[in-house]
Formats: C-alpha cells, sequence, structure tokens
C-alpha cells in the first residue's frame, strides 16, 4: 500500500507500531502514516510467527494434526480443539455420544469465559489500567485449574477427540464448574461497578472506534466485533451444533458499533456462557464418552466444511477429502484475521491512543493471525 | 554553626531525602500496586522486600548508558539532570518544621513553581533529543499538559495567596496553627470554595506529575515509554527519581498550603511528624488513585482542564477576592 500525499500542507510520518510494541500483545507490526497524532491510513504486516498449520494438516495424518488446530488460539483452544473435531467427525459420519456432547459444551464455554476474562484484563491494560488484569487472572485461574483436573494441561488444551471426549468427567469437576458459575455472577456486578461503569473508561471508548455492520460484511469479521455492531449472528444459534440447541441462552449484540459496544457484548457473552454452562451441568445424562472409531480414519472423497463460535469469532475448518489417511487439503478459517483486515479502515483518521483501544477492543490472537 | 555550613548540611540532607523518597517510594508503588491487585508485591530481596530499591539501584547503575545513532548526545545527557535538578533545588525553601528549613525565602512559593516548569523542558529535550518517533509524540504531549494544568494550579495558588497575603511558605503555615479548622483548606470564611480548590490543586498535581491517570508523557500501551523509551540505565534512574522528587514536592506544597503544614491536629507528636504524615497520605493518595483508574484520553485530558477545572478556579479566585474586599 502506497500512501501519496496529494496535500502539501499535510505533514506525514511512518510510524512503526511492533513487532514489539506493548499494545500489539504478541508480534503484530502495524505500519501507521501520521499527521501528527492522528492516523491517516494503517496497513497490518503479518507472518512474523506463521507456521504453516495448513500445510501441516495436509501431511498428517487427521489424528496427528489433532494437536495443531488447538495451538492457533492459545486463549479458546478447545473452540479450535471442538472445530476441528466436529469437521474430521462430519467427513468420516461419526456420531458422537451425547454425554461426550454435554462435556464438550461445559469446557468450551468456560474457556470461553476464560478467554473473556483475559481479554477483559488485557483490555484495560491497553487502556492504562493495570488493577482489573489480576482480578480477572484471579477467576481465570478457577477455570484453568477446573480445564486440568479434565483435560491435564492449563493452556494448549487437546482434550476432545474423533468420537468423544478423551476420558469421562467425574462429579467433582461439574460440581466444581457449578462452584464457578456461582462465583462468578457474584463477581460481574463488581466488574461493572469498578470498571465498566468507572467514567474515564466510558469516555475513552464510547462513541469512538466506529465499526458498521456492512464494514463486517465487507471483512468478514465475527464474533463480537460483528455483535457490537448491530448483527446478533452466532454459528452456536444461527447454525446449532453439537447440543446447543438444547439450550436457552441469548446472543447479545449492541446497535452502537463503538468499542463500548464491543466491550459490552463481551461482558454480557460471560453471563450467557454461565447460563449454558449451569444447564449443561443440571442435564448432562449417563452414558459412554466415546464412539467407536476405527484407529485410520478415511473419510470418503468430498468436501467439508464444520464451523464452530470461537470466542473471536467463527472459526472454520474445510476439508478436502481424496479418501486416503491424510487430507487432500485442510483449510482453516480464522476469526481474528478477517477482524485484524479491518483495522486498517476503522482506524483512519482517529488519535493513536483511540486506535490502539480499538485494537484492543478487536481481541486479537496473533498466533491464529498468522496461523 | 556559620550559615554556609549549615547550607551544605541542608543540601547534603536535601539530596539525601529527595534519592531516599525517590527509592522508598517505588517500594510504596510497588508494594501498594501489589496489595489493590491481591499479590505481595515485592519480597525477595530482603524482608518485605525492603532491600529491593537498592537492588535496583545496582542493577540500573551498571548498566551502559547507551546515546542512540543519530540522538543529539548534549540534549539526550542534559535532560535527565533538567528533571532531577529543578526537584532538589525546590526543596530548599520547604519547611518541613518550625527552623526546619534550608532558606526561607520570602518567595518560596512563587520559586517552587517557577522551578517545577523547568522539569517539563527536561522531558521535552529528553524526548526531543533521542531521536525517536515516540519520544516527539510524548515530548508534544507533555508540553501541551503541562500548559493546561499550569493555569487552574497557579489559579488556585493565587487563592490561597490572596488569603494569606504572603508567598512566604512559613508564613503560610503560621497563619494555619492551632487546630485542624484553622487549615486553609476548611477555611470556608475566606472562600466556601476551599475544599474544592484544593481538590482542583490535587489533579492537577497529579497532571503536573505526570502520573495516572494523567500519565501521557509515558502511556506505555501506546509510546512505549515516551520520551524515556531510549534511556537505559542511570539515564532512565534519574529521571525515575526525578519524577518521583517532583511527587514529593507536589505533596509537600498540598501540605503546606492547604494541610497546615506541620501542625498537629491531634495534640501528640508535634513537629515534623504531622508534615511526612499529611506528606506521604496525599502520596498515598496518588498511588491509589494510579492503580486505580485507566488512562484518559489526550483530548478529554484537555478538555477537563480548559472547560472544567479553570472557570471553576478562575469563579473561585473571583469569589474569594470579592469576599476579601467585602470583610
Amino acid at each position: 500500500m502506497s500512501v501519496t500525499v496529494t496535500d502539501p500542507n499535510l505533514e506525514t510520518f511512518v510510524l512503526n507500531l511492533g513487532p514489539q510494541h506493548p499494545a500489539t500483545h504478541g508480534v503484530l507490526r502495524v505500519k501507521l502514516v501520521m499527521d501528527g497524532e492522528y492516523i491517516v491510513s494503517a496497513e497490518p504486516v503479518l507472518g512474523y510467527i506463521h507456521r504453516m498449520q495448513e500445510k501441516m494438516g495436509e501431511n498428517r495424518t487427521y489424528a496427528q494434526f489433532l494437536p495443531n488446530p488447538p495451538r492457533l488460539d492459545y486463549l479458546s483452544a478447545l473452540s479450535y480443539n471442538l472445530g476441528y473435531v466436529m469437521a474430521v467427525e462430519r467427513a468420516a459420519g461419526i456420531e458422537v455420544p451425547e454425554r461426550a456432547e454435554y462435556i464438550r459444551v461445559i469446557c468450551t464455554e468456560l474457556n470461553r469465559v476464560a478467554s473473556h476474562l483475559l481479554w477483559h484484563g488485557a483490555f484495560i491494560l491497553d487502556l492504562g489500567g493495570f488493577t482489573p488484569l489480576l482480578y480477572a487472572f484471579d477467576d481465570r485461574e478457577q477455570i484453568l485449574d477446573l480445564l486440568e483436573s479434565v483435560t491435564g494441561a492449563r493452556l494448549t488444551y487437546c482434550y476432545f477427540r474423533f468420537g468423544g471426549v478423551y476420558n469421562d468427567v467425574d462429579d467433582d469437576f461439574l460440581a466444581g464448574a457449578k462452584a464457578f458459575v456461582k462465583r462468578m455472577r457474584e463477581r460481574l456486578p463488581m466488574y461493572h461497578d469498578l470498571v465498566t461503569n468507572n467514567i474515564i473508561l466510558i469516555k475513552r471508548l464510547k462513541d469512538i472506534g466506529f465499526i458498521s455492520a456492512e464494514m463486517c460484511r465487507k471483512y468478514g469479521a465475527t464474533g463480537p466485533v460483528l455483535r457490537g455492531s448491530g448483527v446478533a449472528y452466532d454459528v452456536r444459534k444461527a447454525e446449532p451444533y453439537s447440543v446447543y440447541s438444547e439450550f436457552d441462552f441469548d446472543i447479545p449484540s449492541y446497535p452502537e458499533g463503538d468499542s463500548y459496544a464491543r466491550y459490552r457484548v463481551r461482558m454480557d457473552e460471560i453471563a450467557e456462557s454461565l447460563r449454558i454452562i449451569e444447564q449443561a451441568c443440571d442435564k448432562i445424562p449417563d452414558g459412554p464418552v466415546r464412539a467407536k472409531v476405527p484407529k485410520t480414519l478415511k473419510p470418503p472423497p468430498g468436501d467439508y466444511y464444520h464451523a464452530v463460535e470461537a470466542a473471536r469469532g467463527e472459526f472454520g475448518v474445510r476439508i478436502v477429502s481424496d479418501g486416503t489417511t491424510k487430507a487432500y487439503r485442510m483449510k482453516l478459517r480464522s476469526p481474528s484475521y478477517s477482524n485484524l483486515s479491518l483495522f486498517g479502515e476503522a482506524c483512519e483518521g482517529m488519535l493513536l491512543a483511540d486506535a490502539l483501544a480499538l485494537m484492543g477492543s478487536l481481541d486479537l490472537v496473533i498466533p491464529e493471525i498468522d496461523r | 554553626m556559620s550559615e554556609p555550613g549549615r547550607l551544605l548540611a541542608f543540601l547534603i540532607g536535601i539530596i539525601a531525602f529527595a534519592a531516599l523518597n525517590a527509592a522508598y517510594l517505588v517500594w510504596v508503588e510497588r508494594k501498594g500496586a501489589g496489595h489493590f491487585q491481591r499479590r505481595i508485591g515485592p519480597k525477595e530481596v530482603g524482608p518485605y522486600g525492603l532491600l529491593q530499591p537498592i537492588a535496583d539501584g545496582i542493577k540500573l547503575m551498571t548498566k551502559q548508558l547507551i546515546v542512540p545513532e543519530g540522538a543529539d548526545a548534549v540534549l539526550f545527557k542534559m535532560a535527565p539532570i533538567m528533571v532531577m535538578v529543578p526537584a532538589i533545588v525546590s526543596f530548599v525553601t520547604i519547611p518541613f518544621a518550625e527552623g526546619l528549613q534550608a532558606r526561607n525565602i520570602n518567595i518560596g512559593l512563587l520559586m517552587i513553581f517557577a522551578f517545577a516548569s523547568v522539569a517539563v523542558l527536561g522531558i521535552l529535550i529528553g524526548g526531543w533529543g533521542s531521536r525517536n518517533k515516540y519520544g516527539v509524540i510524548s515530548a508534544a504531549r507533555v508540553v501541551s499538559q503541562n500548559i493546561a494544568y499550569e493555569v487552574p494550579m497557579l489559579l488556585t495558588v493565587i487563592t490561597v495567596v490572596m488569603i494569606t497575603r504572603t508567598f512566604d511558605l512559613n508564613a503560610i503555615v503560621n497563619q494555619q496553627m492551632g487546630g485542624f479548622w484553622h487549615w486553609n483548606v476548611f477555611r470556608l470564611t475566606a472562600s466556601p470554595l476551599m475544599p474544592v480548590a484544593f481538590l482542583i490543586f490535587f489533579v492537577c498535581m497529579l497532571a503536573e506529575t505526570n502520573r495516572a491517570p494523567f500519565d501521557m508523557a509515558e502511556a506505555e500501551s501506546e509510546l512505549i515509554a515516551g520520551a524515556f523509551t531510549e534511556y537505559s540505565g542511570m539515564g532512565f534512574g534519574v529521571f525515575f527519581m526525578g519524577e518521583y522528587a517532583n511527587i514529593v514536592i507536589g505533596a509537600c506544597v498540598a501540605t503546606i498550603l492547604f494541610l497546615g503544614g506541620w501542625d498537629c491536629p491531634l495534640g501528640f507528636l508535634p513537629g515534623v511528624h504531622w508534615f511526612l504524615i499529611k506528606m506521604y497520605l496525599i502520596i498515598f493518595t496518588v498511588v491509589w488513585v494510579r492503580w486505580t483508574f485507566v488512562r484518559t484520553q489526550f483530548y478529554n485530558l484537555l478538555n477537563l482542564s480548559w472547560k472544567i477545572l479553570i472557570p471553576i478556579s478562575m469563579f473561585n479566585l473571583i469569589l474569594t477576592s470579592a469576599l476579601l474586599k467585602v470583610f
């Protein structure tokens, strides 16, 4: 992208934001053409941690590739695990026992809450407030302990298997999940008191960083970014997968399209996820947690796609099978990539500080963008 | 003791006081932040982490002072000193207690504000001289921020001076002796807006010393470290010390102007103790504010000053002068 400065009075300079910068949360680099503190244009530069995940998916058997998708987004790893596993199940025609579906939902929603909590802390950190991060980590820690007890990992979970989950959960886990729901419901009003309703925060976010639904459509932005622009689109409701159709939950959306709307969407989603976890813990049936699946999977030739709602938006896996043990083509559609794409257009003419607040409200995870 | 000897003793004392405060306020800041954030804070080096500032100091002193290529070396090296020296000089006229003052100057208050403005110049040339774009943005921010906040601050100070009729800090404190209802902050007969004036002074002090939520100059999520980005080792250390010394000066002035200096409200521990208690309470509040609020946005910051603080302090000034004329 070249910037032609036609106005001779406009004195611009290029500011290199990143790849090492406190606000980019990883190795994202943004080339900013600035006029004073105002941004004339912005161009994200990607590829610093590209690992060729899709190519890896084409060179390994389906089971061998299983640990990779959770590595894309280390914060909501289970959604990625779920998306890949469900795509392969659709391709190979595997039926999943109902208990396993419930366990998947509980774990994925817990992971979503953990991801949103970390985003909450990091976002306020971007705005210059340090303390909420530690409170959010305190709550997130409870989820990590719970998930550690069933998955054995604290960050890059790989718990779901083709046809079910790795092993069954015990009553302690379900009781722990319920206790967490209770605890988090008591903590959420405190978050709103101390952070959401803080006047400085509202002044920083309200009417700033506008993203229209049209802009989301153009760049393919999904998740809280889209819902913050007034479109109540969520894969869990639009194309219910797993057992999501059995639960009563709402899709929060705010029409304002500013950074504050995206903030409130995520805070409301925490509450909605808690509702799902509570219902799933009550309804979970007994039974097997893993279907009989052949050792080597050979899906029939064809083109398969499955999308799930990850914490940052729609995560889709497209598998083109040629009937062998390895995929002919493995396409991973990750939400942050599309969400970042609109940053350049959305931040034009904004102040540097506001643009970084906008970037924080997009909730970017860089390994997922670079894949 | 002879006069030069006395001044030398005070000079050493003041430098020691400023350096000790700078070192241990960092500890207070980190320990305080730790407890605000439900963690412990420094605890490894010495009991309660009390030797942490010494370890930090040794680390900073042993680091190489790198002057970036293409930077203006003279300005770059001069900037930290220009922040530190005015702060130390300002201590000369601060009366900590009856007789505990290096030199009583009858325009002491004026002198402190004159020197406080030099510190801004230090940050400006530091940001400019380091040849870093983030530094230049930071320098530009610092200047407009300090101009915006010096106006309401000085308007408030003029109000106090009109009531006390003197620039002499010793005399200002002596007028407030004899119980907390004599303190300027509660002197409602002179102006019913005195508590508001104190609040304005406190907010301006936060802004003048570049403390959160007004830490535009070193907004680390936007400007990395702003004007201090390129500084390493003691270059950064001196900036840091100068910043804390400025906070101490600000808290001292607030104590003297509004809280009665060393006047003892409860009848025990008279003298310098009460000055220090009040001063450290203000500093604690400054730390508390930093770890509670998010940073303001630059234009909100200027709007707060020009649209709210300046009109209120102007009104207070007019009200006070009218009341003085009437009574």
